[in-house]
């Protein structure tokens, strides 16, 4: 696309940025050089901690001043925009260079309706009358792909969903007609299916624009799908940019290559029956080690650990001056499934789907309106709190945030060995060695018991969480998106380190996730939550190799698949918003019926 | 099982006595310490220290300017002002700490509980609270040490009653917010009691903004317990105090500056080394700050 002959719109040479610490100052993006041509799509990837976010900040100059050096050059059409003064800065700004950022909750003001926040900018900067300003704002938000865009511009950012709301960033940002769009992370904070719409917007208005766009990502689907070459950056550094076929298929650096084996792919599981752990990549020569294929660890035909059955679970909505219940969240609608020992069970879906609430309400962190949920011999819904607490000792839970999820006020030791304690399982020496046993079984030291949680790392911390989880030994494990919030390759460590577990210990997870790579990877069985229901349940080979529901298959469709064959593929999804679970006080459920697909593979009947 | 992260974490070896070491190298709190320090150390060697009598009166040596014999000038009734600021620190440094105490001791458990359990149990502390607070502070600790009956630790009780409905907000919002963190939920997956709960991972996580406040609530109760002895329901004349003292001092501000300078700079003073005490402990006792 890009011509050698063509000026760069960006070129950036022997970038370097510090920061002032406490000891002078230090380091954070060293010697980064790339080139971004006319049209062309570069992004920059890397785990955090990489430096890629700083990198663009440090493009756009928005680093606090006294406390950050930027050093190098950056040319914009070939002007030095290092040597610019800040006052001629703030003319590139939005005006040559837009940018996006990841939070599309946040980046617009409540208080504004959207478009007079889009129209401000024209009338601001282009010098448009309010009326010009309006018919362009609306043209944009067409452009943009909001539906119905002229009846929406008076319309407040609450009243947007969060996709839309990255829409109308991206409008916003379009407005001045860049040259080049930094995209910062703009899909991460998005679920999977609007993650698609938003990518495949992005490549139409490229195309419609002509622009060139840097995307900054943590993400190697994303990247394989939208770039025409990659940057690779690793603690700070470049470790190698190039044509994104050439990084994924011949990538040189052995930090490149352990980074791409750690990615879950969708579909790499098709002839494989059992979970598989992750491949380990060696970061110092890039040679991987054969996946094993674990051994089966379920054990059916018994009675289930876990049965739940038409569990409901709905949130009461109050309104008006006597908060008078006007409405309910159907979090949980009707949802009966089996969980055996040794088995995962995946919960898929995206965020209000109540595959959270499921989870938490099976062990009655929140408590469920109706249903049966039996787990290894306790009635749970029948419970007195002694016998909840005694429920505990057969089932725990890991959460999603390592950074909180654990008392930041509590020695890693003391967390470990205070549940042990507190259900009287031995005496404090016993729960000394278990402590030690535990962090040694997680792949952490003994000796770290006496450490504090601020000390660790995201991955470790997660670790911690689960050697907590492990000291009541529990049968089932609730999983609620326990690896979501981890960097690739600690992702696939963790994940590793649940399967071992697994096939140690024979311990059942209820694994709850958005992640479809993840958890093609991780599981025995697979059901699917949409607005609150299972849609389809079954094996993981027959849900991901023959999905029946139109919504499994359109939230497989929308995974991003880190191979650069699929560059440019255009989804063609339409810019459905996810549905509201929100009902009304005459509202009835209707009776579904599920439909037998295969042995144990069943979907809902429309 | 490394792809990138070693696993077995390089950790900094760890430190003995942190909280001290950290308090120590925060010049700040240090200086706070020292201040404190110096004034409780008077305050307790008062009976020791070779001072005038502070309720000895002197006709012969009213009002009089800083000099060699009163090294601060002396009062309205020639009594000596050095002796009462070393006896005075007594009651003011009581009353400020003590009644803070009584705040802290009362208001945070009833926070605690309001915050935690939520409904009616917030809805009744949370009504109680605001009646007390709808009450101007110093009227209700008059009201209360009027009823109580005039002595210094009658005083201390109404200032501390009167200041704790702060301490139970303050605690309350505090505990709202940590409530919904991962770890509270945590602790109940784990099959933790409400007690351990509150006390194990809710407490020490609130417990900042608190120690703060309460530092910050030292000055003012000092200072109410000026305003009760002024209206005699404190510290019994002639027996001193700071407060008393500067309220007896404001008569005379342009006769005799003096009178009023001691006892303010002193309060002053305490009420700054309390603030830089408490920020520093804030840091100190928080393991996240190293």
């Amino acid at each position: 696309m890009a011509t050698e002959t063509r000026t760069p719109v960006l070129s950036v040479r022997n970038l370097s940025t510090s920061f002032k610490t406490g000891d002078g100052w230090k380091t954070v993006v060293r010697d980064v050089s790339f080139d971004v041509n006319a049209g062309e799509t570069v992004a920059i990837v890397g785990e955090s901690g990489s430096g890629k976010s700083v990198t663009s900040l440090s493009l756009m100059r928005l680093l606090a001043q006294g406390s950050s050096r930027i050093e190098g050059e950056v040319f914009l059409n070939g002007k030095n925009i290092l040597a610019l003064s800040e006052k001629e800065m703030r003319g590139v700004r939005g005006n040559d260079v837009a940018m996006i950022f990841q939070e599309p909750m946040t980046s617009l003001n409540p208080i504004f309706t959207i478009g007079r926040q889009i129209s401000e900018v024209l009338i601001r900067h282009k010098g448009m009358t309010a009326s010009e300003a309006r018919t362009e704002t609306v043209r944009l938000l067409e452009k943009v792909r909001i539906p119905n865009a002229s009846s929406r511009f008076d319309e407040y950012p609450h009243q947007f969903s969060g996709g839309m709301r990255q829409r109308v960033m991206i409008a916003m940002a379009l407005a001045s007609k860049p040259k080049l769009l930094i995209a910062d992370e703009p899909t991460t904070a998005l679920d999977v299916t609007i993650q698609g719409q938003i990518l495949d917007l992005i490549k139409i208005l490229q195309e419609e624009e002509g622009m060139s766009v840097l995307f900054i990502t943590h993400d190697m689907g994303v990247v394989a799908e939208i770039a025409d070459r990659t940057i690779v950056m690793f603690r700070g550094e470049q470790v190698e940019a190039g044509i994104t076929e050439d990084i994924f298929l011949r990538g040189q650096h052995p930090y490149t290559r352990a980074l791409l084996s750690a990615v879950p792919k969708l579909g790499s599981m098709a002839d494989r029956k059992l979970p598989t752990r992750f491949p380990i990549v060696d970061v110092k020569t890039g040679e991987a080690a054969e996946p094993i294929e674990l051994s089966d660890t379920v054990e059916k035909g018994k009675t289930p650990l876990l049965a739940v059955k038409n569990l409901i679970t709905r949130f009461p909505v109050r309104s008006g001056l006597f908060s008078r219940q006007t409405g309910a969240v159907h979090a949980v609608e009707n949802v009966s499934f089996d969980l055996f020992k040794g088995e995962t069970l995946s919960l898929v879906g995206e965020s209000g789907c109540g595959k959270s609430t499921t989870g938490r309400s099976i062990m009655r962190l929140i408590e469920p309106t109706s249903g049966e949920v039996s787990l290894d011999g306790y009635d749970v819904m029948a419970l007195d709190p002694v016998g909840l607490r005694n429920l505990r000792k057969s089932v725990q839970m890991i959460f999603q945030d390592p950074f909180s999820s654990l008392n930041p006020r509590m020695s890693v030791g003391a967390a470990i060995a205070e549940p042990f304690i507190k259900h009287k399982l031995g005496t404090a020496k016993q729960a000394k060695e278990k402590t030690a046993d535990l962090l040694e079984k997680v792949g952490l030291s003994a000796d770290m018991a006496d450490r504090y949680p601020h000390e660790f790392s995201g991955g470790q911390r997660q670790r911690i969480a689960i050697a907590r989880a492990l000291s009541l030994d529990p049968k089932v494990i609730v999983a609620d998106e326990s690896v979501s919030a981890l960097d690739v390759s600690i992702k696939a460590q963790v994940c590793n380190l649940l399967l071992d577990l697994q096939q140690n210990l024979d311990i059942a997870f209820l694994f709850i996730s958005h992640d479809m790579a993840v958890v093609e990877r991780v599981s025995h069985r697979v059901a699917v939550m949409y607005l609150g229901e299972i849609v389809e349940i079954g094996p993981r080979a027959a849900v991901f190799e023959n999905p029946q529901h139109p919504y499994t298959k359109k939230l497989m469709a929308a995974v991003p698949v880190p191979d650069p064959a699929r560059r440019g593929i255009r989804r063609g999804i339409s810019n459905d918003e996810l549905k509201s679970p929100v009902r009304g006080m005459d509202y009835q459920p209707p009776v579904r019926e599920y439909r037998q697909v295969s042995e144990g593979h069943l979907v809902q009947v429309a | 099982m490394t792809v990138i992260e070693p696993v077995a974490p390089i950790l900094k070896p760890r430190e003995k006595g942190r909280a001290w070491r950290k308090m120590k190298a925060n010049r700040g709190s240090l200086v706070g310490l020292v201040i404190i320090a110096f004034f409780a150390l008077l305050a307790i060697l008062a009976p020791i220290l070779p001072i005038p009598d502070p309720v000895a009166t002197s006709w012969g040596a009213i009002r009089k300017a800083p000099s060699a014999a009163h090294w601060l000038g002396t009062d309205d009734l020639g009594r000596d002002i050095l002796s009462r600021m070393i006896w005075g620190a007594r009651a003011s440094l009581m009353a400020g700490v003590i009644s803070v105490a009584i705040a802290v001791v009362i208001g945070v458990p009833f926070g605690l509980l309001s915050g935690y359990f939520g409904g009616w149990v917030d809805q009744f502390i949370q009504r109680i609270t605001e009646a007390l607070l709808a009450m101007p502070f110093l009227i209700t600790a008059i009201a209360l040490a009027a009823f109580l009956g005039p002595s210094l630790t009658n005083a201390m009780i109404a200032i501390g009653l009167s200041a704790m409905p702060i301490f139970v907000r303050l605690t309350r919002g505090q505990v709202l917010a940590v409530k919904t963190e991962d770890y509270v939920e945590g602790a109940r997956s784990v099959g933790l009691g409400h007690v351990d709960i509150m006390t194990r991972y809710i407490l020490p996580n609130v417990f900042a903004p608190i120690i703060v406040q309460a530092t910050l609530t030292v000055a003012t109760a000092i200072i109410a317990e000026a305003s009760l002895s002024f209206l005699g329901l404190g510290q019994q004349a002639p027996a001193p105090s700071w407060g008393s003292m500067l309220n007896v001092a404001k008569n005379f501000l342009t006769q005799a500056p003096w009178m009023a300078m001691w006892p303010g700079a002193a309060i002053f003073l305490v009420v700054i080394g309390f603030n830089l005490l408490g920020d520093g402990l804030r840091d100190a006792l928080d393991p996240r700050e190293s």
